[in-house]
């Protein structure tokens, strides 16, 4: 059984599902409410498939007014209420309750402005990221955060987890591309923050929502800060014989001056899954290195020899440098296609903790001792340049109690990163996954202003509001806010 | 270290924690009293008249730098400690803080030094903001008082962070009236090996936007793009060859125009006086600070020449430094859907420095105000009420 627990139901919100959706397909049109379960299932859970449940009803509005609308009755009737993008999240940010409604934005597509003389972009937010990019090309812009799902997950999402990617080491995560948003409070209004200007001169309440992951309103529309497309960029390749060696590296790297777009990191098991599912090519070793740079051809080929120097101290199995887009591509299909090669070989769990870069050959050599410990294998592949590491640790779930015993082994790990000065989620958010670790890194003074602000911003504790927040701490504040 | 004692004299009982503990009893304190208080950094930007406040507290006692560690890009300091030791300690390391911050001094002939905590607590940037982000998106995490006196932590050190909201983006900005900050955690980036800067002599303020549009475009990742007294400034960094390469297509871009092309320690010190605004220093008058849509700038230029005064450019356009008479609702119309404060007041009201904010934002940030600080001790009035 999943350890992770959900608050019962409410019985009497339950009791009144039919007038529920009644009052929202008499304010929405009436294609955008499912509540038939046949329909609902597409819905019962996010990429934290482990967890699901079946929510009440769920609304998929073409408009903000249409979002507001829907939120209202919610509201009204005291029903919670779950923002979903594409449900990508990791951490059970998107799961449902049964007494909940989804309010989903992925029908939400429209791009409103494309104004690269001032360097921004206008859309609804049911966009899928690959898709603003896409939308730019032509213009020579692109919008630089790139997490791994951005084929699929939708600028809300991103918003709400505040999402980075491989590439965010130079261009940062989507707080540092966010310049505006509209959203929908929990009360049905309906409020711009930010715009074209390039700072606020108030409170940076944009700076609050982005990575709230769905606590504090819905995010319908987003100003992105846009970029001009670099002349070139090309990966390298770097295998080393151990992890250890691996890490030093990066740090080596990033203490050289140079500020390569990324630096991601692979190990062993990861390789060979990799190899098998995407062909990619790579060589046999305990860890590979990606590090991409760009500019012109001068400029690259003069970042590749300080990198090269700098790699060379540390005697590497392997240094190969793409010599076309082919190339490009291939080295980085294999990461890209990581997380489902990954997929092939069983069940696993994605952790997300990040650390101090100088603490990755501790956090590697340790992780490893875990896996003996716990008997579970641990792939790593992460964004090495700035700390975030990604432990898959693979479980076999129809096995009794693997999961549990991945899921504890996955709390050890996020304590280790908490203790060595780093955080438990870098990019993924904390949704339900992380929810009772809070603790770890937080006070109750810490946690208890953060759930003070919530209330601002949604007084009843409608949205999410059985996530982020260990259950236990935020009970005060469930059981408080007045319901139906 | 050096405080601006005047400052600071303004007030009576000026009050110097030496630590958090010190200052969180004093706060609590003062909520249980409800006794509102001025908080100063180095006292640089205090601008009497701004706030109401029984005492001044200063976090000047609070000084040092906890932990630097160039090889993570990370530094933790405490917010007492100046700015100037902080860039002292990253530049003997090859590395800076590239949202470079400016020095308020010059144009509000304040003395004193500018501190850690008081560059977060106003979000201070400089012209590299157009390319390497602001205060905002360096800062790692923070610790602070709260109003109520509780001693919270947001955040952390590392580069990637979304444990929780984020509670750093607010008060970074929040001009001390959200909390008192303790401690902040910054990233760090190496310094640019050289920088050379092309100089567009005799252009309007519409022709400066079009080049910096023009250059913007470009993947030769301009960090600095600013217009005074008819010349338009474009910066290029990075190691030598690359910093000419970049100079070379620049100048093929603009080929049609009269380029002066300033190198090292003069593009240096260029940058330093125009991220200053030292070309408004020596007049009376008040100063603006206007964020606007960048092809929105030379027509509120225009306007704004029109009540008297003088102005220039940076971020590309999407500021204006605006220096004249003009009362403070005349620039505020003459912005339109910029965003003016004033940062000198010279003879206008120190009462209204921030722009007004709509309606619901208002209402939201005066709800969040209340909930870090439910009995308005914190420079009460200065973000509005």
């Amino acid at each position: 059984m999943p350890t992770i627990a959900m608050p019962e139901p409410d019985l009497g919100i339950l009791a009144r599902a039919s007038q529920i959706i009644e009052r929202l397909t008499a304010v929405v049109s009436a294609e955008a409410v499912i509540s038939d379960p046949q329909e609902t299932r597409a819905y019962e859970c996010d990429a934290l498939a482990a967890y699901r449940c079946l929510p009440l009803a769920v609304v998929l509005p073409r408009t903000t007014e249409e979002v507001s609308a829907a939120m209202k009755v919610c509201h009204e009737m005291g029903v919670p209420v779950i923002p979903r993008g594409a449900g990508t999240s990791l951490a059970g940010g998107a799961l449902p309750t049964a007494d909940s409604v989804v309010i989903g934005i992925m029908r939400m597509r429209d791009i409103l402005e494309i104004d690269t003389a001032n360097r921004f972009v206008r859309v609804q937010t049911g966009v899928t990221n690959l898709s603003v990019s896409a939308e730019l090309e032509a213009s020579g812009f692109f919008y630089a955060p790139d997490p791994s799902s951005q084929l699929a997950c939708t600028i809300a999402g991103n918003i709400a987890m505040n999402s980075g990617g491989a590439h965010c080491l130079k261009h940062g995560v989507t707080t540092n591309n966010l310049m505006g948003i509209r959203m929908v409070m929990a009360s049905g209004e309906i409020v711009d923050i930010g715009g074209p200007l390039l700072s606020g001169s108030g409170l940076d309440i944009l700076g609050l929502l982005c990575g709230s992951e769905g606590q504090l309103a819905i995010v319908t529309e987003a100003t992105l800060r846009i970029l001009p497309r670099p002349e070139g960029a090309r990966p390298m390749l770097i295998g080393f014989d151990s992890a250890e060696t691996a890490g030093e590296c990066v740090a080596r790297i990033v203490r050289s001056g140079l500020l390569p777009v990324a630096i991601e990191y692979m190990d062993d098991v990861c390789l060979r899954a990799v190899d098998a599912f995407a062909n990619a090519g790579y060589p046999k070793c305990a860890a590979v290195l990606i590090v991409e740079v760009e500019g012109s051809e001068d400029e690259i080929l003069h970042q590749i020899m300080r990198i090269r120097q700098i790699a060379a101290e540390l005697n590497p199995v392997e240094f190969r440098t793409s010599r076309n887009a082919d190339e490009s591509l291939k080295i980085w299909k294999g990461r890209k296609s990581a997380f489902g090669a990954m997929g092939r070989l069983g069940d696993y769990l994605c952790l997300d903790g990040t650390v101090p870069v100088s603490k990755l050959p501790y956090m590697l050599k340790r992780i490893g001792e875990l896996s003996k410990d716990y008997g579970l294998e641990v792939a790593n592949v992460f964004h090495a340049g700035d700390g975030n590491m990604h432990p898959l640790i693979l479980f076999n779930a129809n096995a009794p109690g693997e999961l549990e015993r991945a899921e504890a082994f996955g709390a050890d790990i996020l304590r280790l990163c908490v203790d060595v000065g780093g955080c438990l989620t870098g990019e993924h958010g904390v949704g339900i996954e992380k929810r009772d670790l809070m603790t770890k890194q937080y006070s109750a003074d810490d946690l208890a202003i953060q759930m003070e602000i919530k209330s601002v911003f949604d007084p009843d504790w409608l949205l999410n509001s059985a996530k982020v927040f260990p259950l236990e701490a935020s009970k005060p504040y469930r059981d408080k806010a007045v319901r139906g | 270290m050096s405080i601006d004692e005047s400052a600071i004299k303004a007030l009576p009982y000026p009050v110097s924690p030496a630590d958090e503990a010190e200052l969180a009893a004093f706060v609590g304190e003062s909520h249980a009293r409800a006794t509102p208080m001025c908080i100063a950094g180095g006292g640089t930007r205090v601008q009497p008249g701004s706030v109401e406040a029984e005492h001044m507290v200063t976090t000047r006692n609070m000084s040092g730098i906890v932990t630097y560690e160039p090889g993570a890009l990370t530094l933790i300091a405490r917010a007492g400690t100046s700015l100037q030791e902080v860039e002292d300690v990253l530049a003997a390391e090859g590395q800076a803080l590239a949202f470079e911050p400016m020095d308020h001094r010059a144009i509000l002939g304040s003395k004193g030094a500018p501190t850690i905590g008081g560059m977060v607590s106003a979000n201070v940037s400089g012209p590299r903001r157009i390319q390497a982000g602001a205060c905002r998106d360096h800062l790692l995490g923070v610790r602070f008082i709260d109003g109520r006196g509780r001693t919270i932590k947001n955040g952390g050190r590392v580069m990637k962070n979304v444990t929780g909201l984020d509670l750093g983006k607010l008060l970074c900005g929040s001009y001390g009236t959200l909390g008192v900050l303790t401690e902040v955690a910054l990233k760090t980036l190496p310094l640019a090996e050289t920088e050379k800067s092309l100089g567009f002599p005799g252009v309007t303020p519409r022709e400066a936007v079009e080049i910096f549009v023009a250059a913007l475009a470009t993947s030769f990742e301009v960090s600095g793009a600013a217009f005074h007294a008819g010349t338009a400034w474009l910066r290029v960094e990075g190691f030598e060859a690359q910093v000419d390469y970049r100079v070379g297509r620049l100048k093929e871009l603009f080929s049609g125009r009269e380029i002066d092309v300033v190198a090292h320690a003069a593009s240096r010190n260029l940058w330093r006086d125009l991220r200053d605004v030292r070309h408004f220093a020596p007049s009376e008058d008040a100063i603006w600070r206007i964020l606007i849509k960048p092809t929105d700038a030379p027509d509120v230029m225009a306007a704004l020449r029109q009540l008297g005064g003088e102005a220039s450019l940076d971020w590309g356009g999407g500021l204006i430094w605006f220096s004249g008479p003009a009362s403070s609702a005349a620039v505020r119309k003459a912005v339109g859907a910029g965003r003016a404060m004033l940062v000198r007041p010279g003879s206008l009201s120190a009462a209204d420095l921030f722009p007004p904010e709509n309606s619901a934002v208002a209402r939201i940030s005066a709800a969040l105000r209340k909930t870090f600080d439910p009995a308005g001790i914190f420079n009460p009035g200065l973000m509005g009420n």
